[in-house]
């Protein structure tokens, strides 16, 4: 049996599980759209964290409100909303990260109607004191927030807490992908897609089980050293294809790292577990693998990418660019230099939604991977 | 469709503004000046942003200059589309804005009407405007390996708080303290007290001379302000562009007096909203002029003014930050409707004209709902643009002047 038959059975519907969940545990459910909302202190209040994709039909209802050449996750998201297919949210979290996702949160906050708004403008640049301290006001006011709508104390044991899980999630991913990398036919690259993705939504408690049953399992099975294959590492924003894990297993290709929002950087860095839970919490955000959004340093994200490459031994690389998504496209140049430097062969693939792999992109692909 | 009309040399005359000649020589010594072989000029260069807080620099005796005004430049010249395509060569996609497009190829080529910007010692980033300037002085700071400051102010969806507050008003601090280290010398700051002054007597100024235009005739258009605009982009802070705007304002209240008016027969008064479309301003003034339409305000100039509402004049440095951080454009979309409506009824306007620009995610995304604000509120008439700034790519001709038509029909 496909042992990640569950999480796919879930992330096939993920409003289904929301609302299932919603009807058993009694709670509300908040949602968002990035990984650097701070779902832990949403977890905390007694709500499930909900990260909201773009759906798969043609848009209609979002072109009332935004133009044609913002990307599809920010239209698509909006476009769920104002179908009416969220209805089992309370509101949403906006974090500040690029340009359209800041214009969003004031598109839906005038057009979807829903009781709970929250925008979480934590700094852009993610260095300084000035940027720590802001960083932490702006988490503590996130908190208050919290605790006015849900008419609840939120607790620095309960935090305390649900980091602690938010822990046990992050580790057990990590620890997944490190085995895929040492022994990349050990589970396909689909399943964990699937983890990665449920990540975003599942109730923390339930997705720690999971992820630490997974752990267990392939630890148990452990890495055969089957390590020599295409070693590719995936780049960009948000990734959402199955389909192309598939493909690329099927061209004797494995993905052994990634650097995805929805992958690698909201896997890595954990929450310290001693001292004061906010201000572990705060550093965490600082200090995690930067999106190009955010400001920390120079080279941050063109140095990560390449160490990566090196600590998993990657052959080659696939860049994929969201259209319209313009920190990623600025970040391009330098890192096609990085990479050319290094004699690292890679491919820059645009994709126009981060759910469709179609057959150009699958030609690009092989062509690649026969390349290498 | 409305016939062109056909003005005689001297009636041009008496409509041209007299004070374009001084602006174009003021803007031509500063790029000189800027331009002379580093020891000749003995002073740095800072390259900021346009909503960057350039006040501190004129303290230190750095020499601001603006990519983004060179972007505006280039875009009017109409050398955009080759700048453009060369970002494009260097791997930059041809959706990222075109100033940031323009200037980096310039950057690589020596491109654009001066023949490239003068290098930078430093660089002066602030989001108030956009998270796209971070990334292109991040690509700026990695090409010519000069320090970055980064003035990072936090949007107000719907109410800037304390600790957004403090966060700028902690980053100034640590502003000067960058500008010390890289001028390696202590900052003054009692000069800073005078280049406050300045820096607010020139937007004072700037505000009088854009509300000339709430008289009937207008004495100028928004395709005038967009030209003057340079000045408090550029030469904030200084006694120069203080100077000017005193020497332009006269000649505006002095054709309100002798009631000229910039368009022949001003019948409608509209508003526009966005960035200019550098590369077609007179195309479109012309449009707009034959048919006897008048763009009063914009929004666009308007932003350079908008903060003088919050700043303390006796304590300038106590709020450069919260003053940049609050400017319109780093605003929630309901409040910057109400910035338009404010604009409407002040001026008297009949629609508004929206440049959903291309290059202008943040400006451009909301004006949609903007624009149902307008016509739910004050039951006007709205006309929406496609286009871009400085990339005519962008421009289709044909379809524009198809729609000018059709939204002037509705104003009838």
């Amino acid at each position: 049996m496909d042992p990640f038959k569950r999480i796919k059975e879930i992330v096939a519907d993920p409003y289904a599980y929301a609302r299932t969940w919603k009807k058993e545990k009694g709670g509300l459910v908040i949602g968002h759209f990035c990984s650097y909302t701070p779902v832990e202190l949403i977890a905390s209040v007694g709500a499930l964290p909900f990260r909201i994709f773009p759906g798969k039909d043609a848009l209609s209802l979002a072109d009332a409100h935004l133009q044609a050449y913002c990307c599809n996750p920010v239209r698509g998201a909006l476009e769920e909303a104002l179908r009416g297919r969220l209805d089992f949210l309370e509101g949403a979290a906006f974090p500040h990260t690029c340009d359209s996702m800041m214009r969003l949160s004031d598109i839906w906050r005038l057009n979807a109607g829903f009781p709970f708004h929250a925008d979480v403008i934590l700094p852009v640049k993610t260095t300084g004191e000035s940027a720590a301290e802001y960083s932490l006001a702006v988490l503590q006011r996130f908190k208050k927030d919290l605790e006015r709508h849900f008419k609840r104390t939120l607790t620095t044991e309960k935090l305390g807490e649900v980091l602690r899980v938010y822990n046990r999630i992050r580790r057990g991913l990590e620890r997944l992908y490190r085995l895929r990398s040492e022994d990349p036919f050990l589970f396909g690259g689909g399943g964990l897609l699937a983890l990665t993705q449920a990540a975003g939504f599942m109730d923390p408690y339930d997705l720690a089980e999971e992820v630490e049953g997974l752990v267990e399992r392939f630890e148990k099975e452990g890495p055969q050293g089957r390590s020599r294959v295409k070693r590719l590492i995936l780049s960009g924003g948000m990734c959402l294809m199955p389909d192309l894990f598939q493909a690329l297993e099927g061209l004797g290709a494995r993905v052994v790292w990634d650097d995805f929002c929805t992958g690698a950087r909201y896997v890595e860095g954990g929450v310290e577990e001693e001292g004061d839970p906010l201000q572990a919490l705060s550093r965490r955000y600082l200090q995690r693998v930067v999106c190009p959004a955010k400001h920390a340093g120079l080279r941050s994200r063109g140095e990560y990418l390449m160490e990566k490459v090196k600590e998993h031994r990657a052959d080659g690389v696939l860049l994929f660019q969201l259209k319209f998504c313009d920190p990623h496209a600025f970040d391009y140049p330098y890192i096609k230099g990085l990479l050319d430097e290094a004699g690292v062969p890679h491919v820059h693939l645009e994709i126009e939604d981060p759910h469709t792999f179609g057959g150009p992109l699958r030609t690009r692909c092989e062509a690649f991977l026969e390349m290498l | 469709m409305t016939q062109p009309i056909l003005l005689s040399d001297a009636e041009k005359e008496r409509r041209k503004i007299k004070a374009d000649d001084r602006m174009r020589e003021i803007m031509a010594a500063y790029y000189m000046e800027a331009k002379l072989p580093p020891k000749e000029r003995k002073k740095k260069i800072a390259w900021i942003t346009s909503g960057g807080p350039v006040e501190p620099l004129h303290v230190m005796d750095v020499i601001p200059i603006y990519p983004e005004n060179y972007g505006a430049m280039i875009g009017a010249s109409k050398m955009g589309v080759p700048l453009c395509e060369k970002a494009e060569e260097m791997g930059y996609a041809r959706d990222l804005c075109s100033y940031a497009r323009a200037d980096i190829a310039a950057a690589e080529v020596q491109g654009g009407p001066i023949g490239g910007l003068p290098e930078p010692d430093m660089l002066i980033c602030c989001n108030n405007i956009c998270g796209t300037v971070l990334k292109w002085y991040e690509v700026q700071a990695r090409r010519f390996q000069v320090p970055l400051f980064i003035l990072d102010t936090p949007i107000t969806h719907t109410r800037f708080n304390d600790d957004m507050r403090r966060y700028v008003q902690r980053q100034v601090k640590e502003y000067i303290g960058f500008l010390e280290e890289v001028c390696g010398r202590p900052f003054d700051y009692d000069r800073m007290a005078e280049v406050g002054r300045l820096s607010i007597r020139g937007q004072e100024l700037w505000q009088e001379i854009l509300e000339t235009t709430v008289h009937k005739p207008a004495p100028m258009t928004c395709f005038d302000a967009f030209f003057h605009l340079a000045m408090i982009v550029t030469l904030r802070g200084t006694q120069t562009a203080v100077d000017y705007y005193q020497m332009l304002l006269a000649e505006l209240k002095e054709r309100v007096a002798r009631g000229i008016g910039m368009v022949p027969n001003e019948k409608y008064r509209l508003v526009w909203d966005n960035l200019p479309i550098w590369y077609r301003l007179r195309w479109l003034s012309n449009k707009f002029m034959e048919r006897s339409a008048c763009l009063v305000a914009d929004t666009y100039t308007a932003g350079w003014t908008s903060w003088l509402p919050l700043t303390d004049r006796n304590n300038f440095l106590g709020f450069l930050g919260e003053s940049y951080a609050r400017i319109f454009l780093n605003s929630g979309t309901d409040l910057m409707a109400e910035n338009i409506i404010r604009i409407v009824k002040k001026y008297d306007a009949q629609g508004v004209v929206f440049h959903s620009n291309r290059s202008c995610k943040p400006y451009s995304f909301g004006q949609y709902d903007i624009q149902r604000i307008i016509q739910q509120r004050l039951g006007i008439p709205t006309l929406m643009i496609e286009a871009d700034m400085v990339d005519e790519r962008s421009f289709s001709e044909g379809q524009i002047e198809t729609r000018i038509d059709a939204f002037l029909e509705t104003l009838k």
